[in-house]
């Protein structure tokens, strides 16, 4: 087999750029919904024994508390998870006698924190995101330090960064719309996951990437297109297999893994999958359609 | 080529030492079968139990932040509240507590298994006691140690203990009684060594009303001991248990009137023990205050067990679903690769409990999606050699050059994905730390297996023979 990728080029720019700017109007308009980790506050797991109670009850009963607004999700057949401020140990007793007043249940989980450890926790994620970025771009700079012709080294590097943020961007969107409708939070796991994708897609553009230059070695330097389009039938096999390889454990944990990994491995799973998109349709196609900008140029 | 038959050996022996490690149930049946049938008496695999986070056992953890804007030492001030907070949780009786240093004024706690959450909180923050104490009159001490003995039998029978007269009583210390002279007179406590006998001795330093205090009752109680309790209990472990607690009645004797509120505590102690003791002294005459948690994590047990469960049936899952993608993608090759994963997995599970890795539910994320990872060296490798069989090389000619040309690439993704790990090592919360330890872990030790293991069985199970059937490859 040996598919001419880089003459559909325009679609596949297409494509990316829809999803690209869905996402960022999509980021946009309903912006990112912090988990309390980031935001400071009180979160409470609760699953009924008998009968749950609506949220309405739940809410009246809660109103002497001055807990500000109550957000409560109903979870499972007879969970409900209730997020407010912050409160102390004695006030979450009080809270749960409450409830307990109201249907019989019992406490799953407790969260508090405080607004010091979220203002904290979101200068460490910038800190850690940054670092991440610029890990990767020295990386990316090591790798390909002695490629130099037809395509200069630091077009390689912008050119694997361009599909890094595409990486990143995609998934923010799908959480913007689902922290839109479903009350999906951006959480430490979350924003974990999304720095492991990062290093995930970046490896599968280099391996790309490096086809790229082992051919220029052997064949000589014309015709970079056909060059590139030779690297990635190579790797494809090998692309597909690896992304497969890593989705299947992943899904296996968003289906069967509980609440908490979830949606970890949502996030892993869209980042991984538009991760693998990117590196075989958008990088290598990119770097032809730069070379050619650049002839015209001359 | 012999060599390669016993590295086979060490494998298959590597093999099952972490298989039965991982998960000895299944050995330790058979042993228990052919004991009862055969009357041996076979000892059962090491059952060692895997080390599980919060989340997954059920517990609260807690942080602090403590106030040292009064404090100049701060590094021994977090110290000796560490100290004072170890004391107070050991008392509470939970399994494994844990009270670490976090940063410059962070502190947590971690109970697992608790159930009254407020009790602890309560008794948590209270700012630690430093009280001295005179000895009794024997006369007073039996009244509470009949008390004492009163309750117990009480107890024994199972009765309400609340109805026994005065049994308040017995919650004091047989043996010793307050004095006016507490912590907030005690200025500071320092180690120093005698100038003749070179022993460290603990210097007390007490302030104005403090060293008038202080001359009156060594004054009252000159060849008596003096005893020195924080929070309750005395400050130096005699019994040896490694618990300071009801029965650590050291105390020591009071030579003779002091006054100028300068005392030295000499003894045949170790350097640790003394600076054990002044930490103590200092936290009580220089309290810390840690009032109410910063945060608070409380995870009920079913929750905890749901979730342990439901993350290890993943697990199971995705290992099932990889290794059948590669024996459906791969075929021999893939089948050799699957057996080196299932040893993959059983290394990283020993290492888990070897080490111990303490295994929260993003620390079993991590691990499953290295599951995944893992094969793709053995992608690569795989790739590289069908290209080589294709381009006319003979098999083992192909199986070589595969690993040579795959491993730039391995090694670049890997050391890749350690970077990123490390890096999220910085965020200090111990939900990524878990995820960024046990990657890393599956990452290196998936080096070892993919590429040391699987080139093995390689070697070994495809010999030219594979040359006439190359459907299997």
């Amino acid at each position: 087999m040996n598919f001419n990728y880089t003459k559909y080029s325009p679609i596949y720019y297409t494509i990316s750029g829809v999803l690209i700017i869905a996402s960022i109007v999509c980021l946009s308009v309903f912006g990112l919904k912090f988990g309390i980790e980031f935001t400071g506050g009180s979160n409470m797991q609760i699953e009924f024994l008998e009968n749950r109670p609506s949220n309405e009850d739940i809410n009246k009963s809660l109103v002497d508390f001055k807990l500000g607004d109550i957000v409560i999700q109903p979870t499972g057949q007879k969970g409900v998870i209730l997020q407010f401020k912050g409160v102390d140990e004695a006030i979450h007793q009080q809270i749960l006698a409450k409830i307990n007043e109201l249907s019989k249940s019992e406490e799953k989980s407790f969260q508090f924190i405080g607004p010091s450890v979220g203002q904290e926790l979101k200068n460490k994620t910038q800190i850690a995101i940054v670092m991440v970025l610029l890990a990767i771009t020295i990386y990316i700079a090591f790798a390909f330090r002695k490629v130099s012709r037809p395509v200069a080294s630091w077009k390689y590097g912008v050119t694997s960064l361009i599909a890094l943020f595409h990486d990143i961007l995609i998934p923010l969107g799908v959480f913007a719309v689902l922290g839109k409708f479903y009350n999906v939070e951006i959480t430490i796991p979350i924003i974990a996951a999304l720095l492991t994708v990062l290093g995930f897609s970046v490896h599968d553009t280099i391996v790309i990437f490096d086809r790229i230059r082992e051919n220029i070695l052997r064949k000589g330097m014309g015709q970079f297109k056909e060059n590139v389009d030779l690297s990635l039938n190579q790797t494809l096999g090998r692309s597909l297999s690896t992304v497969f390889s890593t989705l299947i454990p992943l899904f296996a944990m968003y289906f069967f893994g509980g609440e908490t990994l979830k949606y970890f491995s949502l996030a892993l799973i869209i980042g991984i999958t538009s991760g693998a998109y990117s590196s075989i349709f958008i990088a290598g196609p990119l770097l032809v359609s730069w070379r050619k900008w650049d002839e015209k140029k001359f | 080529m012999k060599s390669k038959y016993y590295i086979l050996i060490a494998i298959i022996v590597l093999a099952f030492l972490v298989g039965n490690f991982a998960n000895p149930i299944y050995f330790n049946k058979s042993v228990d079968f052919l004991n009862s049938k055969f009357s041996w008496t076979l000892p059962h695999f090491w059952n060692k139990p895997f080390t599980l986070g919060l989340d997954l056992q059920g517990g609260v953890n807690l942080v602090y932040q403590a106030d040292l804007s009064q404090t100049i030492d701060k590094d021994g001030a977090m110290a000796g509240l560490r100290d004072v907070i170890e004391r107070r949780v050991n008392m509470f009786g939970v399994s494994e507590p844990v009270v670490q240093i976090q940063g410059e004024d962070r502190l947590l706690v971690e109970l697992p298994g608790v159930k009254n959450v407020q009790e602890a909180i309560q008794m948590i923050g209270e700012t630690p006691y430093l009280e001295f104490l005179e000895q009794r009159e024997e006369k007073d001490s039996q009244i509470i140690l009949d008390k004492m003995k009163e309750i117990q039998t009480a107890q024994e029978k199972g009765e309400d203990i609340s109805k026994i007269i005065d049994w308040q009583i017995a919650l004091q210390s047989p043996y010793f009684k307050p004095t006016e002279l507490t912590g907030k007179y005690l200025k500071s406590a320092n180690v120093i060594f005698n100038q003749t006998t070179f022993k460290p001795e603990i210097e007390l330093q007490f302030n104005d009303d403090g060293a008038k205090l202080f001359e009156t009752i060594t004054e009252r109680n000159a060849n008596k001991p003096l005893a020195i309790f924080l929070d309750g209990a005395s400050i130096i472990d005699t019994s040896g248990d490694n618990k300071i607690d009801g029965n650590d009645l050291y105390a020591p004797i009071v030579q003779g009137k002091i006054s100028g509120g300068r005392a030295v505590i000499t003894g045949n102690m170790s350097t640790q023990t003394a600076n054990d003791i002044k930490r103590r002294l200092n936290s009580g005459a220089l309290p810390v205050k840690i009032g109410a948690p910063i945060s608070q994590e409380t995870v009920g047990p079913t929750l905890g067990s749901v979730s342990l469960q439901k993350s290890l049936w993943a697990g199971v899952w995705g290992l099932l679903a990889v290794a059948l993608f590669m024996i459906v993608f791969y075929r021999l090759p893939g089948l050799l690769a699957s057996i080196a994963l299932v040893i993959y997995v059983a290394i990283v599970l020993s290492i888990f409990k070897l080490v111990p890795v303490t295994l929260t539910l993003a620390g079993i994320g991590g691990f499953i999606l290295s599951i995944g990872m893992a094969v793709d060296a053995n992608i690569l490798i795989f790739a590289r050699m069908k290209e080589e069989i294709n381009n006319g090389k003979s098999l083992g000619l192909a199986i070589d050059e595969g690993f040579k040309r795959a491993w730039p690439s391995i090694r670049d993704s890997n050391l890749n994905s350690l970077i990123v790990c490390a890096i999220l090592f910085l965020f200090a919360t111990s939900f990524i730390k878990g995820f960024a330890l046990t990657l890393s872990i599956g990452i290196l030790v998936s080096l070892f297996s993919a590429i040391f293991i699987t080139r093995i069985l390689l070697q070994i199970f495809i010999g030219n023979w594979a040359e006439k059937v190359k459907w299997l490859l």
